[in-house]
């Protein structure tokens, strides 16, 4: 007997990772989490059937989405999660000794719980002493704060179920009022390939704009994700990602990475010619 | 809590049209689409079971003038489950409930007692009919500039001094959720030998939701007119006219509603009632339970914000306000200093979020079955990021909605007199032919046969500039008013 697992990237094409164990299923309030072990990416979480994060290539998202920002103003000192129930983009925060405070807040506990007991991997830094876990709505926890963070990061779903709502303007909106005037947003901008996915790309960058004087995109390769090809906003009130990197800093830290590096980040803000076309378009 | 005699987990017309769907009958009847074979694109869009039974009523699906099987079992079973004596399925929206109530009780000619914020439907019967109208200030609150139920007092005067009218008509709820004393009306018009015909677009969950205001089949009123796809879960148009029996005759409702109904009543909509009544009877307790917590939860977070006014039942004063409905999300927004109508178009435009209608100076969110935890976050996020970046003094703001009419003809009288149309603003002192009003609501700025006053006159050119969508005059750009020679 076979057992796949399968994702439909888009009606007609399908991404399958054969399935070695299914480790846990359960439906929470907001949707169906799901943990596998496989051959080839190890342990995997799916949200409603979708990939989140496998062991094998999680390294690549949660290096993009933490050190991009952190290597931009090395002064960060309090960082709001908002998602990220699977630890890992907590896990490369508390690699920083110059961060105060990390709030993460998740809709959804379960998820949480669920990456704890299987995916250690990503989840074992949730007990840092810095670490504060909130279990609520994103909208409605940022709403309550002004001028508070440095850096807000949305390590969120697809803006197709419970994280529909951290794609809103009012959402970022919400966002540019809880930052501090140094204030970073960082989020997932979904892939530019598939047209589904692109629209929603689209929306969310014109939304961002509206709220940010400045607005970047990057990208990073992650197999596991539709198109393998994937994008992060980078909206900020004051540091440009590209001219205002100190690579001298940053390496000075000694943090080690696999994907990450300072070159790379100067190279991740270079755009195939289709994707700057379809941002322009958003504008 | 009323209880049902009947079995409200069947559903006879859903059955029905199931069956229909199961036994592959061969159409050579009307609707041409023929279970939406002909119609490729219509079908993809809107779904092949949806077009299988936009059938043509025979005998196994009754027929709506003339119910004697499967509508007749679901309108008793929608009179059970309301607690009225009969209920009719009306597919000609809630407009045409209310247009059958009141020709149900008066001929041309007569007078019928009715508050001045009533929906244009109930004065488009008036135009049809001939009937006199006489108008009860429903009362203004002096804060948030909006209409009120009518005083009690003020109608027991109004039955004093026109003994001769035919029926007392009333709002329950007001669109903004306010309530009259229904009680009080109802038996004081019951006393003048008067009919109490209630309208309860509205109110459909009051029936079935606990701590609710009361309804009009529990006070006794002779019949009402309820939205059922408003907020009861019904499709759009569809809706119920609910009676009791004793002072008016189900059959010649029947009679009356045959009179203007189409022959060919739709049975999507007639089925969503059907469906729609027995997840109300079965489940609506629990569903309203829920939607009060939402809509009290977004009241709490929108007054947080500041600014925003989202009112409640403390604006009970037993009076003109006797009951709040709390699902109604009302928000008085002047303290940003925001007509409501600017808040609404900010909303839709800059949020991708419509809620039901914003007027001078208080928007309404309706909170119902469908609604999320989620969409309430995002409504409370949107208005917390209007009043951070839109907030402005804003003391040249119009700051009510009621003008009280100075009625010179009966809307029939002035609605078919030779009239003629001048610019708007040299309307100003003659007599309107037309109606303007902003939609929504679609309550009357000015009826036809009233007097074309500075106020009303300020209050449609303010409408304009603010955006709100004026209309009723022939004029689709509203520069031009026809009015009586």
């Amino acid at each position: 007997m076979e057992l796949w697992y399968t994702e439909e990237h888009t009606p007609t094409v399908r991404f399958s990772i054969k399935v070695k164990e299914q480790l846990v299923s359960k439906r929470s309030p907001f949707q169906q989490i799901d943990v596998f072990d496989s051959e080839e990416f190890g342990r995997f979480l799916t949200l409603d059937g979708l990939m989140m994060v496998t062991e094998k290539d999680e390294f690549i998202y949660h290096d993009m989405i933490v050190h991009v920002p952190m290597a931009t103003n090395p002064g960060i000192r309090k960082v709001l999660v908002i998602g990220g129930g699977d630890g890992g983009t907590v896990r490369e925060l508390t690699r920083y000794d110059s961060l105060e405070r990390i709030d993460m807040v998740d809709i959804d506990e379960m998820v949480v719980d669920v990456c704890r007991e299987y995916i250690p991997q990503t989840s074992n830094r949730l007990d840092d002493p810095r670490v504060n876990l909130y279990f609520e709505d994103g909208l409605k926890f940022v709403r309550r704060y002004e001028n508070e963070y440095d850096l807000i990061i949305v390590d969120s779903t697809d803006p197709f179920g419970p994280g529909e709502g951290l794609f809103t303007r009012e959402f970022y909106g919400n966002c540019f009022k809880a930052l501090t005037v140094e204030g970073i947003l960082v989020n997932q901008h979904e892939n530019p390939y598939y047209e589904y996915y692109t629209e929603a790309m689209k929306r969310a960058h014109r939304r961002i704009r509206d709220s940010f004087p400045i607005c970047r995109v990057y990208q990073a390769h992650i197999p596991t994700y539709p198109s393998g090809h994937w994008l992060f906003g980078f909206a900020s009130k004051k540091y440009d990602p590209a001219t205002d990197l100190d690579a001298a800093a940053w390496n000075a830290r000694g943090i080690e990475t696999k994907y990450y590096n300072t070159d790379l980040h100067r190279g991740a803000f270079m755009l195939p010619t289709y994707v700057r076309r379809a941002l322009e378009g958003a504008e | 809590m009323k209880t049902c005699q009947l079995d409200q987990n069947r559903a006879p017309l859903h059955r029905a049209l199931e069956d229909y769907r199961s036994r592959r009958v061969v159409p050579f009847d009307v609707p041409g689409h023929k279970q939406g074979r002909g119609t490729p694109e219509l079908t993809a869009f809107l779904g092949k079971p949806c077009l299988s039974v936009d059938v043509n009523s025979m005998k196994p699906l009754d027929n709506l003038a003339h119910p004697t099987s499967v509508i007749c079992e679901a309108e008793a079973l929608a009179a059970d489950a309301f607690g009225a004596d009969a209920a009719f399925f009306m597919i000609g929206g809630t407009t045409s409930g209310v247009q059958a109530m009141i020709m149900s009780v008066c001929k041309a000619g007569d007078a019928i007692i009715l508050p001045r914020n009533v929906h244009r439907s109930a004065i488009n019967a008036l135009i049809v009919t001939g009937i006199r109208p006489i108008y009860v200030d429903p009362g203004t609150h002096a804060r948030l500039g909006i209409s009120l139920g009518m005083a009690a007092d003020d109608v027991v005067r109004a039955i004093r001094e026109n003994p001769d009218a035919k029926a007392v008509f009333v709002n329950n709820p007001t669109y903004y959720g306010i309530c009259p004393d229904l009680r009080a009306i109802v038996e004081a018009a019951h006393e003048a030998g008067m009919a109490a015909l209630i309208d309860e677009a509205h109110g459909t969950h009051f029936y079935f939701g606990e701590n609710l205001p009361v309804t009009a089949m529990e006070v006794g009123a002779d019949m009402s007119a309820v939205s059922m796809h408003k907020t009861g879960g019904s499709l759009t148009q569809s809706s119920l006219l609910l009676m009791k029996r004793g002072r008016i005759d189900p059959s010649y409702v029947r009679t009356i509603i045959n009179l203007t109904q189409t022959t060919s009543a739709s049975y999507l909509l007639m089925s969503s009632i059907d469906i729609a009544r027995k997840a109300l009877a079965t489940k609506g307790r629990e569903t309203f339970e829920t939607v009060c917590e939402l809509a009290e939860y977004g009241r709490r977070e929108i007054n947080d914000i500041g600014g925003f006014y989202a009112f409640s039942r403390e604006i009970v004063n037993g009076r003109d306000v006797c009951d709040f409905d709390i699902t109604k999300l009302s928000v008085h927004t002047l303290g940003i200093g925001r007509a409501g109508v600017e808040v609404y178009d900010l909303l839709r435009d800059d949020y991708e979020i419509q809620i039901e209608f914003g007027d001078m100076g208080n928007l309404l969110a309706i909170v119902s079955v469908g609604d999320t935890r989620a969409n309430i976050e995002r409504l409370v996020s949107a208005l917390s990021e209007i009043k951070r970046l839109h907030s402005r003094e804003g003391l040249d703001l119009l700051d009510h909605e009621y003008i009280p009419p100075v009625v010179r003809l009966s809307p029939q009288e002035a609605f078919y007199a030779p009239r003629t149309s001048v610019p708007i603003r040299s309307a100003l002192g003659r007599v309107t032919a037309e109606f303007v009003m902003c939609y929504p609501p679609g309550i009357p700025i000015l009826a036809p046969g009233e007097l074309v006053t500075q106020d009303a006159l300020d209050y449609i050119l303010y409408a304009k500039e603010k955006g709100s969508l004026v209309m009723g005059p022939q004029d689709m750009n509203i520069d031009y008013l026809n009015v009586v020679e």
